[in-house]
């Protein structure tokens, strides 16, 4: 199942559609808004995405976890919008018959996720700045607004 | 041929547009319209030289071609989870 949402993750329904009766694992990976990167204080994250390719890329992900390891169900969501720190932004969640290929699969998928779904995060810092994250893209004075 | 292409994040705010369109001769690839944009856009060109572009939602490789009626996207890096 893949999701983009505005709401809050709610864990309790992610793992009640990955439950299976033949599952002897279930992995629950949460990606969390973190306050701190560097020296810089964020106080409010700010997700966006393209939306239509980051549903087909998530799925193609899915289909590759998929012929990779035996799954017996896989959901990915992805929240945009405004998200407070501490809060759940990213959630992998994957059962399989035994522990190993569950731990591997969910591994994988929020690595090439975060490598390759179009979603990008805008962070507020605490001294009423913001700015896009673009990794290994300097940033320029310009791209930090009041 | 026209080409509209999507922006996103930070390339949307340097520009002020969600989408802009070039104009390039047939045949055209990816590398020609990276290479225009950053001529015709220049405060783009840092984060173009970075981007990946992605054609009917797929990501597109430097030698993948153009056509006018294809949704293009500039995707610069990606930062979620």
């Amino acid at each position: 199942m893949i999701e983009l949402t505005q709401s809050t993750i709610d864990t309790s329904k992610i793992l009640k559609e990955v439950a299976s009766s033949d599952a002897g694992a279930t992995v629950l990976f949460l990606g969390t808004t973190r306050r701190t990167t560097d020296h810089l204080v964020t106080e409010l994250l700010t997700y966006t995405a393209y939306e239509p390719m980051a549903r087909e890329q998530m799925a193609r992900l899915e289909d590759q976890a998929r012929r990779r390891w035996p799954l017996q169900n896989c959901v990915l969501v992805h929240r945009l919008g405004e998200v407070a720190i501490g809060e759940a932004s990213v959630a992998v969640a994957v059962s399989s018959g035994h522990r190993r290929a569950a731990f591997e699969a969910a591994s994988w998928l929020i690595d090439i996720l975060k490598e390759t779904v179009p979603v990008w995060k805008r962070e507020h810092w605490n001294t009423g700045q913001a700015a896009w994250v673009h990794p290994g893209v300097e940033r320029s004075s310009g791209d930090v607004t009041p | 041929m026209k080409i509209r292409v999507k922006l996103f994040a930070a390339a949307q705010e340097t520009i002020g547009r969600d989408e802009i369109t070039v104009e390039l001769e047939e045949p055209a690839n990816i590398a020609q319209l990276r290479l225009r944009l950053s001529q015709e856009y220049p405060k783009l060109a840092p984060l173009v030289s970075k981007s990946m572009f992605a054609i009917d939602n797929q990501y597109a490789q430097e030698d993948s071609p153009l056509s006018e009626n294809a949704e293009v996207a500039c995707i610069p890096p990606v930062s979620g989870g």
